[in-house]
């Protein structure tokens, strides 16, 4: 097989496999299994993507193109970068572990259920994969149909309030683009993201970066945020922080830091606020939140803020620390909201006044928290702790008081997550938490290990990712060539 | 005395011409055929007549490369009607299926001897209606267009109160009468003060005389231009001229309905269209405007409003008063972009407003009350395949990339950019975002309510008590090809795109 055939394999397999589940009449067993399979079988797919892709080759590899509309020169155009590879990894990855939580608690209407997750796989993939304008928002937007039945069917109590938010949130945000979409590609004559011209026009570049803004999101684009974080299932909200806020900070690199070249460093100094704003104002929250969800919601802002500090740096170790943050932080935030879910299923609350002394006699659920967690705080030696370096060095090279603020903020994320660890694992044993409340089960096991086997195999080798995300030795020199 | 007649190309008027014969084979029906097989027989021959005149309207656009009037320049032969026939009549064709199972007398309650009294003319009415608008969109001069106009108004007004024992269903009818007959009024008066000016009544010609005796600014054709508009706007049900809308289309049946605003919408939109770039080219300065307020105004008062309904009928009717100010937007462009634009945003808008009114028929007839967000509660979990189709139905208005609306307004969208229009396309972006609230609310209120919040009458009276509801084949028949169209235009966008060009190139654009 021809190796391009997997970049489009990787988008519809999964969407074929949604249609399937949802015409075949299988039992609730069988149903999961199935849309098991086809989140393992994209897994396998991307690590034959992955090992067919050349890293020592520039521009784009494995495209594949086909006229979807030749008039206004729209196409189907799927390819892949090095840093799109990993993007569309964690994609793979993190949906994989998601869905697996989604079958192994065995979520009610199961054929809509794993049809909905098997498309938002599809159209995430789509997303890190299009290469075409029309095409990239096409499936932006895609993302955003399941996720509203996700959240609104099995969210929490408040779920109604929180998908209207969202989705009001987030469209504003992608109209724009549309927008802005329709504008740059008449100028240009085609909405072919490889071929595309860059323009210097300001207005073109904010209606990319309103959209881009609220999805990562940004301060102050955050208000979809908490409630989306709180009443979404664990899973879809470990989908969107871990996975869907990518899309945004991905866009950022792709369209809106490539193609707009002048606007970028016109409005580098204000989106470099931003992203301090959300960095140390997502901390901040993150550290008074009363609830497990809460804090990892607030981080996943924080977090956002500062990839897009390391993007908006404009320097090479920026953008190498962003994507290999990126990465990490998904696992991160993955697996933190899949063990906030285990621990609500257990307690019924996330609340930490009603939370505490879970450690003892539950080794395997103590460990693994704690590993995330101090994962997750940057400790020296693990890969986030690279990532942010790489990130706070490159945004050194800008300005010295970018990363003064940076270093702060990562105090700050050490004494919430020390704080999340301590009020769910030690103190005084919660009203919430009974003796019968078991450890974590082979099967939550299954699911969250793999992801913390990621996050320390990246530990061991982050030049795994921020070695091999951009060709050539200088990112920002290919990020001029717009990855030609 | 000898009377000369032009010469007719029979062939060319063949579409209409059958419609209007299996029209007539429908009424005779009426009489000769035995109540008990009167239905069948009526739907039998309706489909005939639409399957034929798609065939014919197909062979037309094959054959009517280089367009051209015929019947003495009254009627246009070329792939802009014959497209737009098409479309007509594939609507036609899902509404008979539809109509089989629901019309009239849909209610439960309705006395089963008297049920098929009036089927056979309903099918009549809608292969009549269909002809009317067939002839309306080849019109070539201002009194085809006007005889069109009312040949098609009429049947619907008939159609709006056929459910004659159902209040809703009269008032409806009588408001859609006088509201129109005041929309066919002004569209009269100005045909007349155009001819008063131009001295022709051919849309050619009137462009001709236009430009040759300099009456671009000449006051009756401005005002002559002004009320036409007004005349076709009440027919495209755009703001400020949709008043009638909501109330007539929540009254009539909802199969008429589901007819009405797909196929008039056609009609009207493509009608428009072409008499605006014939006739009135050197008046683009003024049309265009115009029709940018209108769309403008129609985004506006069809999106604010549906935010408040609660009858799922009202809803689906504002939102065909913005969809209408969608496609304003590429027929205020006047351009072969804004051709195609609006063309191709036809096809799924047709399908997706046949099919959610097809699906609230379903409901309708289910619960025998009106359909309200309440009265939608579980719907989508009871039925799936129906429920699944509705969610695709509204996002494909909504523009979410799950139909051909998404490309429909992109296409719209770089139309008005095109003309240089920013300002129209921030409007249509802001239009859309208003729009996803009631378009999801429909979609929450399928999915996210559980079937115990149902609540069918106030007081939490049910009026229909157990059983599953009736077996619809054909109606699923129908909402499933109308899917299928949604679905396949946000696939199948080159082939469409070319169909509508070349159709559009038959334009003086």
């Amino acid at each position: 097989m021809n190796a391009s055939a997997y970049t489009s394999i990787l988008i519809w397999l999964p969407v074929a496999g949604a249609i399937f589940i949802w015409l075949l009449p299988l039992s609730r067993y069988a149903t999961g299994a199935l849309a098991l399979l086809f989140s393992f079988a994209e897994v396998g797919l991307w690590i034959k993507q992955a090992s067919h892709f050349d890293f020592s080759q520039s521009g784009l590899q494995m495209s594949q193109q086909a006229n979807w509309f030749g008039d206004l020169g729209v196409s189907y155009h799927v390819g892949v970068y090095g840093f799109s590879l990993w993007l569309v990894g964690l994609t793979v990855v993190g949906m994989a572990a998601c869905t697996a939580y989604g079958f192994w608690v065995g979520r009610d209407r199961p054929r809509a259920y794993f049809g909905l997750m098997l498309l938002l796989t599809g159209a995430t993939v789509g997303v890190f994969e299009a290469q075409d304008l029309l095409l990239f928002y096409a499936f932006f937007e895609a993302m955003l149909i399941p996720l509203y039945i996700l959240i609104g069917v099995w969210g929490g109590a408040r779920r109604m309030e929180a998908t209207v938010k969202f989705v009001i949130y987030t469209m504003a945000g992608s109209l724009l683009m549309l927008a802005a979409i329709v504008a740059y590609g008449l100028q240009a004559g085609t909405f072919d993201l490889v071929d595309g011209p860059t323009s210097g026009s300001r207005w073109l570049f904010l209606g990319f970066m309103v959209a881009f803004v609220i999805k990562a999101p940004l301060f102050p684009f955050h208000g979809w945020l908490p409630d989306a974080y709180r009443e979404a299932p664990p899973e879809v909200a470990a989908v969107l922080s871990g996975v869907i806020a990518k899309a945004g900070l991905y866009g950022m690199l792709r369209i809106a830091i490539t193609k707009f070249p002048d606007p970028t460093s016109y409005y580098r100094t204000a989106v470099l606020a931003l992203a301090a704003a959300a960095l140390v104002y997502g901390s901040l929250l993150a550290f008074r939140s009363p609830d497990f969800r809460g804090v990892v919601a607030y981080s996943s802002l924080a977090q956002s803020g500062l990839i897009a500090l390391g993007l908006f740096a404009g320097t090479d170790l920026g953008f190498d620390g962003a994507v290999l943050q990126m990465v990490a932080h998904g696992l991160i935030s993955i697996s933190l909201f899949l063990i906030a879910g285990a621990v609500e299923r257990r307690t019924t609350t996330g609340e930490f006044r009603l939370l505490g002394g879970m450690a003892r006699g539950r080794p395997a659920l103590a460990t693994l928290l704690m590993t995330v967690g101090v994962i997750a705080l940057a400790v020296p030696g693990s890969a986030s702790f690279a990532g942010e370096f790489l990130i706070l060095a490159g945004v050194f090279q800008r300005a010295w008081w970018w990363s003064a603020i940076g270093a702060a903020a990562i105090v700050l994320a050490a004494m919430y997550m020390l704080r999340l660890i301590s009020a769910v694992l030690h103190e005084a044993r919660g009203s919430t938490v009974a003796d019968e409340a078991l450890d974590l089960r082979p099967g939550e096991l299954a699911l969250v290990v793999p992801l913390v086997a990621g996050l320390l195999f990246l530990s061991a080798w982050p030049a795994g990712i921020s070695n091999h995300s951009f060709f050539g030795p200088s990112p920002t020199a290919a990020v001029r060539s717009q990855f030609k | 005395m000898t009377l000369n007649t032009p010469p007719i190309d029979w062939f060319g008027l063949s579409p209409v011409l059958t419609l209007i014969g299996t029209s007539f084979a429908s009424l005779l029906c009426a009489v000769l055929v035995p109540r008990a097989a009167r239905r069948l027989a009526g739907a039998g021959i309706a489909v005939a007549g639409f399957v034929a005149g798609i065939v014919l309207a197909v062979w037309l656009y094959i054959d009517s490369a280089d367009g051209h009037t015929i019947a003495a320049g009254a009627y246009y032969r070329d792939r802009w009607t014959s497209l737009g026939q098409i479309i007509i009549f594939a609507v036609g064709l899902a509404t008979t299926l539809l109509a089989v199972e629901h019309v009239p007398g849909w209610r439960r309650d309705a006395d089963p001897d008297r049920r098929d009294d009036h089927v056979a003319e309903f099918f009549a009415l809608l292969l009549a209606s269909a002809g009317g608008m067939a002839f309306f969109v080849g019109a070539a001069n201002l009194m085809v267009l006007f005889l069109a106009l009312e040949w098609f108004s009429i049947t619907l007004y008939v159609m709006c109160a056929i459910d004659y024992d159902l209040e809703g269903s009269l008032e409806a009818g009588l408001k859609y009468l006088i509201v129109g007959s005041f929309g066919a009024g002004a569209l009269l008066f100005g045909s007349a003060l155009v001819y008063g000016a131009t001295g022709t009544i051919s849309f050619d010609r009137i462009a001709t005389a236009i430009g040759s005796q300099g009456l671009t600014g000449d006051a009756f054709v401005v005002v002559g231009i002004a009320l036409i508009i007004a005349g076709l706007g009440f027919k495209m049900s755009a703001a400020p001229f949709h008043m009638w809308t909501p109330d007539v289309y929540e009254g009539a049946p909802t199969t008429v309905t589901a007819w009405m605003s797909s196929a008039t919408k056609v009609a009207a939109l493509l009608l428009t269209f072409r008499l605006m770039t014939t006739a009135f080219p050197d008046n683009q300065h003024l049309w265009g405007w115009a029709f940018a307020i209108i769309a403008t105004i129609s985004l506006a008062i069809g999106n604010f409003a549906a935010l408040v309904q609660q009858n799922v009928k009202r809803i689906l009717a504002y939102s065909a008063i913005a969809q209408a100010g969608f496609m304003l937007i590429g027929l205020s462009a006047g351009t072969a972009l804004g051709a195609r634009a609006l063309m191709f945003y036809l096809i799924p808008y047709s399908a997706a407003a046949f099919g959610s009114f097809a699906i609230v028929a379903a409901r309708e007839r289910e619960l025998g009350v009106p359909v309200t967000l309440e009265s939608l509660a579980g719907f989508g979990w009871e039925r799936p395949f129906l429920g699944v189709a509705m969610w695709f139905f509204v996002f494909s208005f909504a523009g979410l990339p799950l139909g051909g609306g998404f490309v429909g307004k992109f296409y719209v969208f770089a139309a008005a950019y095109d003309h240089g229009w920013v300002w129209l396309v921030i409007v249509g972006v802001l239009a859309t975002l208003v729009s996803l609230y009631y378009y999801l609310a429909i979609v929450r209120a399928m999915y996210m309510r559980p079937a115990e919040e149902l609540q069918v009458l106030p007081g939490g009276r049910v009026a229909v008590t157990g059983g599953a509801p009736a077996r619809e084949t054909l109606l699923h028949l129908a909402v499933g090809a109308a899917l299928v169209v949604s679905v396949g235009s946000l696939f199948a966008v080159q082939p469409l795109i070319d169909l509508a060009q070349h159709a559009a190139s038959s334009l003086p654009l």
